[in-house]
């Protein structure tokens, strides 16, 4: 842009000048707008943060915004991360979330490559048709269905099993065969006809070179899929309500019980939930970034 | 020759039993899957609804009643019409989504940091939010002491999540601050694959930014934003989430139709009316997605389905 400026006749100085003033005048403003939208987006995560460190004492004495006394009371942690009882502790749940996000995430990875490799790579009667109940199945708000598919899965005997809430978890999601299709779509098909020649066969083509090669396809669908499952709470209160597991959401969603308006506490267990969605941004943000966009395009 | 051309069919036909073996055992799962839970959930739910019955209990054929039932009672058409404060959320979302959107590309320095600070909330778990946001309306909590520091007494300060004028309204504002970083986050991105000489033109011809806010970013962003309307407008009508994890399950008149269904079937046990209730919003977001898809198809002529254009001409090698 600065060259732009400069390279337009330099005319009347004191017209540059108002233009630079009104330039300088909307970047404040620009500057303005958007600190206001991160402070609205931080202050109530911020302020969890805060009351996180108060003592119990301090949490009913002083206001929600008071700075903590003592930033390294980490007591309220502790408390979260061991629980009242066992099957309450973040600890367990973590492991509990780090299970099924795992399985999920492996499965996904699997059926939406396998799948997105047949639909772009072979054409047989029925291509079009596996194609269009992927999509009509979008247009079906799945969550109009939850009251059937409980019954389902009460009949199939799946209701509070880990097994039952991985499967249906795992359960065929058009966004990553999506991200597939079209990362197939743009890997150059000279890759496979060359290794059918030297005599490869099509699994063969599948696992030892194509699958290797969507390694950024594969990232992107981990961290959606894998951040999606680990904050899912409806179905894990639904399928999971014996007190037998608790995945991390399930975990901070018993806390009203036992911490009702303890909000010192219950937001340490808050905050720490937080953590691995964070570091998972911080570390694959442009894949994050791409696979909404190619989610959004699904329609 | 015909020797050649008898090997050449052998190996045609070897080749053809390898690629059906692949093509079964790569999509049997997921399509058994989606069978499990979406078709048959699906077909079943049209069933159920024409009974009277409970998870354990079948009381018999009913006809449309259940249907009737839900439109006659004011509750249920109480609870469909508040899917109003979500879609007027989603309109000024979409609106600060694209504002801060044009903004950031724009070449502002930090952007990068703005854009991650403002997208954070929607990676933030759900039952979280809800923990974060009674916390931010408690009555002289987090919200009560910043307006204070405005200068607004606490006496005129409302209960944001007990009184019934107001708190739809706080609810629909958590939604917004979870969701509008992502639409701006899909902006940014269509905004960034508009052509830059286009604005280098533009800014020849003596155009202002407003200007070309006008003539390039908006028809450049059209798809995307039409797509991202309706996503907002579908999802207003089953909206649930702040309701129930912010508005302790719909407390105080923030029951949204979805929270009824739940529980109609999860509390009441009544498996066929809360079957018929899935079928009407069901209806409704079918109706309201091909009524936009038209719209967009035939007065913005650009209606661009990817997944389906690909299907239609399905460019395979095999």
């Amino acid at each position: 842009m600065s060259v732009k400026q400069s390279a337009l006749p330099r005319g009347n100085t004191r017209e540059n000048n108002s233009a630079l003033t009104k330039k300088v005048v909307l970047r404040t403003l620009a500057y303005f707008c958007l600190l206001l939208a991160c402070f609205i987006a931080l202050l109530p995560i911020v302020s969890a943060f805060t009351v996180s460190f108060k003592t119990a004492e301090e949490y009913s004495t002083t206001n929600a915004m008071a700075l903590p006394q003592n930033w390294l009371n980490f007591s309220n942690y502790k408390q979260v991360w061991e629980g009242n009882q066992p099957s309450q502790s973040l600890l367990r749940a973590f492991a509990t979330s780090g299970l099924v996000v795992v399985i999920v995430v492996a499965v996904s990875v699997m059926m939406g490559s396998m799948l997105g490799y047949v639909l772009n790579r072979f054409s047989f009667p029925g291509n079009g048709l596996i194609r269009n109940l992927f999509l009509v199945a979008t247009l079906i708000p799945g969550i109009a269905m939850q009251v059937t598919t409980y019954q389902i899965m009460t009949d199939l005997g799946l209701v509070n099993t880990l097994t039952g809430y991985i499967i249906l978890m795992s359960g065929t999601d058009v966004i990553s065969i999506y991200i597939f299709l079209q990362y197939f779509e743009n890997l150059d098909v000279a890759l496979d006809e060359s290794a059918v020649l030297e005599g490869c066969t099509y699994f063969g083509v599948f696992f030892k070179i194509l699958l290797p090669l969507t390694k950024p396809a594969i990232i992107t669908v981990a961290v959606l899929k894998g951040v999606g499952v680990y904050n899912e709470y409806y179905n894990a209160n639904l399928y999971l309500n014996s007190g037998k597991y608790y995945t991390v959401s399930t975990a901070l969603y018993s806390f009203s019980g036992p911490y009702k308006s303890q909000f010192n506490i219950i937001c340490a267990g808050v905050l720490l939930t937080l953590l691995p969605p964070l570091i998972a941004f911080l570390v694959f943000q442009k894949q994050v970034y791409a696979g909404l966009a190619s989610g959004s395009v699904k329609g | 020759m015909t020797t050649v051309a008898a090997h050449s069919l052998r190996r045609r036909k070897r080749i053809n039993w390898q690629k059906i073996l692949l093509i079964v055992t790569f999509s049997a799962v997921p399509l058994f899957l989606l069978a499990l839970f979406t078709y048959v959930p699906f077909a079943k739910m049209i069933k159920f609804s024409f009974f009277d019955m409970s998870y354990t209990k079948n009381k018999g054929y009913v006809g449309i009643n259940n249907y009737l039932k839900v439109f006659s009672k004011s509750e249920y058409v109480g609870a469909m019409l508040l899917s109003l404060y979500y879609m007027a959320g989603a309109v000024v979302q979409l609106a600060l989504a694209l504002f801060f959107a044009t903004l950031l590309s724009n070449g502002i320095k930090g952007g990068g940091l703005f854009k991650g600070i403002i997208f954070f909330p929607f990676l933030v778990n759900g039952i979280a939010i809800g923990y974060i946001f009674k916390f931010f309306y408690t009555r002289g909590f987090v919200l009560d002491t910043v307006l204070q520091s405005l200068g607004i007494p606490l006496e005129k300060l409302p209960y944001w999540l007990r009184d019934q004028s107001i708190n739809n309204w706080s609810l629909v504002f958590t939604s917004v601050w979870k969701y509008c970083g992502q639409n701006m986050v899909l902006f940014i991105g269509a905004i960034a694959s508009i052509d830059p000489t286009l604005y280098e033109a533009a800014t020849i011809d003596g155009a202002n930014k407003w200007q070309q806010f006008k003539a390039i970013i908006l028809p450049g962003i059209k798809t995307v934003f039409m797509l991202n309307l309706i996503l907002s407008i579908t999802g207003s009508l089953s909206a649930f989430e702040p309701a129930y994890v912010v508005g302790s399950m719909g407390a105080n008149g923030t029951a949204t139709f979805f929270i009824k269904i739940h529980q109609m079937a999860h509390v009441n046990n009544k498996v066929g009316m809360a079957c018929a209730m899935a079928m009407v919003l069901m209806a409704l977001i079918i109706v309201f997605t091909i009524a936009q898809r038209l719209f967009f198809r035939y007065v913005m002529k650009d209606a661009d389905n990817t997944f389906n254009s690909k299907a239609n001409k399905a460019k395979t090698l095999w």
